[in-house]
């Protein structure tokens, strides 16, 4: 009994004692699986190394930068200016690192006839001007929109870029994560809904998107790479300057070769 | 000696009782007053300011003309009382449009003294900018629309908590749809659960309630995602067939898995207290000539009413406090619910889903502390509301 109680604190200490030593990275639900990876390679090259990545949203991962609970946050969109404002007040300076670039997919169900759809049909989806799949070429169905919880810097980036700023309609519906936007609108004939290229699979279809009304683009690696994919947004670590010297490993070993290859595996565009 | 020791351990006691009891109210205490700040935070975004022409002679606008305004659903000045002309809307982004990037100098030192330029030259000009480029000199006006108000947030019909300038902070579709789904999901464990506790109690042979009783037990430790999963890709589609639903999201998604989720404490706990009527009193009562099922109901279930009581109860703050599942099949959308085959939010899913990123202390966050607090309120009236309801029912027939 008594051993195995000082096995077990030995073990406590053990753990205890890594995790203080351990850099911690948390934000988007979108870097996630590529910070994971990251991080498990990391890992495997430096033994002495302890990475930590949780996620919940960009939006959570700066609020933790701000709070100090974090070393890195991870983020698929800018920070905003007062979250700047608040960083500056507390005497932190905030260094910006963009990883890898991401496209962002608008999905449909796949019994949906639509393949394509300008920005302006975009706009009107999902403020609710447009409410039935008829107004844009389809058949007779209401338009069931799902989107991203408001943490989400998914949500943000495409309210920037394709909404131009403007709010989405009240009866949007929030879904707690991408997987739960491709689950639905895989189930849901009238769905439309946005996820990254990586979480795309079987079974949603990807809309091609145009911007100017006359190219219409589907989203790929190539034509995120070449940009001709309009939707396309940086994937960016966020620390405080004075952490400067506690990260750069972990941020130098992501931008290199290997690191980028890895952002290409995983399914997001390498940084050139 | 052993005197001693008794006192000790009363007086252990009565520290254990008194410091849980603190500890509630400390709680309580505790998200009243994260959320009282609310009031007194401002109606636009903190940190930013209003600006516009200091011809114009809008002085006061509401959030949700605010909201209009920058969504380009009003567009003229001479909506919202001011004079008869088209409204131009500037972010702080769009300063590119107006003067080039050289212009606003290195290091954004000439940023303030462009935007006074800017809001000067138009007068139909409605700007949102950060407060600190508003330097003294600035040839505009700003707007003081005041602090949030009680009125906005209890009885807003619009949630809008990151909306930019103004967020809205309107929770009543929050308490609507938390209180048709909580209800809902009442409505349904708890018929059930009683009459499966009264089953497994008293009417149940041996073999079969000692099948039943380790499976429902088993059924109360599944973690809440689980269910939560298994409504996403069973319940929501079977939902969408059976009623030629658009979306299958709903309100009622959403009762039945929290009403599953509240059978399994409901039945342990009512069934529990059912076992301990003393068998003298039932045998009393089928002396006297009264059938099985009329000392069921008349003589056992009014003996351990206070615990059967106790299941409601905790069956009840389960449901309606229960977050993961709700977040994954209820679809989330703030509007008002009409009818139960609509997709709600619920107050517990929106307090999971938004504290993450409420930056800390900000009016985002406030205003969720007071939907804690709102719930907390709801609960206590529900369950004091059952609690009455049944007991005196069972009084009066006592």
């Amino acid at each position: 009994m008594n051993m195995k109680n000082l096995l077990s604190l030995f073990l406590c200490l053990f753990i205890v004692n890594q995790a203080l030593d351990a850099q911690k990275i948390k934000g988007s639900d979108t870097v996630l699986p590529l910070a994971q990876k990251e991080a498990e390679n990391y890992m495997n090259k430096n033994s002495s190394a302890y990475v930590t990545v949780t996620g919940g949203g960009s939006g959570v991962g700066i609020s933790a930068l701000l709070d100090g609970t974090t070393d890195i946050a991870m983020t698929s969109r800018e920070i905003k200016f007062d979250e700047k404002l608040k960083l500056r007040e507390k005497g932190k300076t905030v260094v910006e690192k963009i990883i890898a670039w991401d496209a962002l997919a608008v999905i449909v169900n796949p019994s949906n006839r639509i393949t394509k759809l300008t920005r302006e049909q975009l706009e009107g989806i999902f403020t609710g001007k447009i409410t039935n799949w008829k107004e844009v070429g389809g058949s007779d169905m209401k338009i069931v929109v799902y989107s991203r919880e408001t943490s989400s810097g998914t949500y943000e980036f495409f309210k920037e870029s394709v909404l131009l700023n403007k709010n989405y309609m009240a009866s949007v519906l929030s879904m707690p994560a991408t997987g739960a936007v491709i689950q639905s609108v895989s189930q849901t004939p009238g769905a439309i809904g946005y996820v990254g290229l990586a979480y795309l699979n079987g079974n949603v279809k990807a809309l091609s998107i145009s911007y100017d009304g006359d190219n219409y683009v589907e989203p790929s690696y190539e034509n995120a790479k070449n940009r001709s994919y309009p939707v396309v947004r940086p994937l960016m670590f966020y620390y405080v300057k004075t952490d400067e010297q506690k990260v750069k490993p972990l941020i130098d070993y992501v931008l290199s070769a290997e690191g980028q290859n890895t952002v290409k595996n995983i399914g997001y565009i390498d940084v050139n | 000696m052993r005197r001693f020791f008794e006192i000790i351990v009363e007086k252990i006691l009565l520290a254990s009782g008194t410091i849980t009891s603190i500890a509630i109210l400390m709680i309580i205490i505790f998200l009243f007053r994260q959320g009282a700040g609310l009031f007194d935070s401002p109606v636009v975004e903190e940190g930013y300011s209003l600006v516009v022409n200091k011809t114009n002679p809008v002085d006061h606008l509401t959030p949700k003309e605010i909201k209009n305004i920058f969504d380009e659903e009003i567009i003229n000045w001479g909506q919202v009382g001011g004079t008869n002309q088209d409204i131009i809307v500037f972010r702080l982004g769009d300063i590119t449009k107006y003067v080039s990037e050289d212009e606003l100098g290195d290091d954004f030192q000439f940023v303030p003294e462009a935007i006074s330029r800017i809001i000067s030259e138009n007068p139909a000009m409605i700007g949102f900018v950060p407060s600190p480029y508003i330097e003294d000199g600035f040839q505009g006006k700003i707007l003081d629309l005041g602090n949030i108000k009680v009125s906005d947030y209890f009885l807003g019909e619009e949630w809008f908590p990151t909306a930019q300038p103004a967020p809205l902070f309107g929770i009543k579709p929050l308490v609507m749809g938390t209180l048709w789904v909580s209800i809902a999901a009442i409505l349904f464990a708890l018929p059930f659960g009683i009459a499966v506790a009264i089953f497994m109690a008293e009417l149940a042979s041996p073999r079969v309630r000692n099948l039943l009783k380790p499976i429902i037990e088993l059924l109360a430790g599944i973690p809440s995602v689980v269910y939560g999963f298994f409504g996403l890709i069973v319940i929501v589609p079977l939902i969408q067939k059976l009623f030629d639903l658009p979306v299958g999201e709903t309100g009622l998604a959403g009762a039945i898995i929290l009403a599953i989720m509240a059978l399994p404490t409901i039945i342990s706990v009512a069934e529990d207290s059912i076992r301990t009527v003393p068998l003298s009193t039932k045998e009393a009562s089928l002396a006297l000539g009264a059938s099985h099922m009329q000392t069921i109901f008349r003589v056992t279930i009014p003996y351990c009413i206070s615990g059967i009581m106790a299941a409601i109860v905790l069956g009840i703050g389960r449901a309606i406090g229960e977050t993961m599942a709700v977040l994954m099949v209820t679809g989330n959308s703030a509007v008002i619910p009409t009818t139960l085959l609509e997709p709600v939010r619920t107050i517990p899913a929106t307090i999971a889903a938004e504290l993450g990123e409420a930056p800390n202390g900000g009016a985002h966050y406030e205003a969720l502390f007071m939907l804690g607090v709102i719930l907390f309120i709801i609960t206590l009236i529900i369950s004091t509301t059952v609690e009455l309801i049944s007991a005196k029912q069972y009084k009066q027939n006592m």
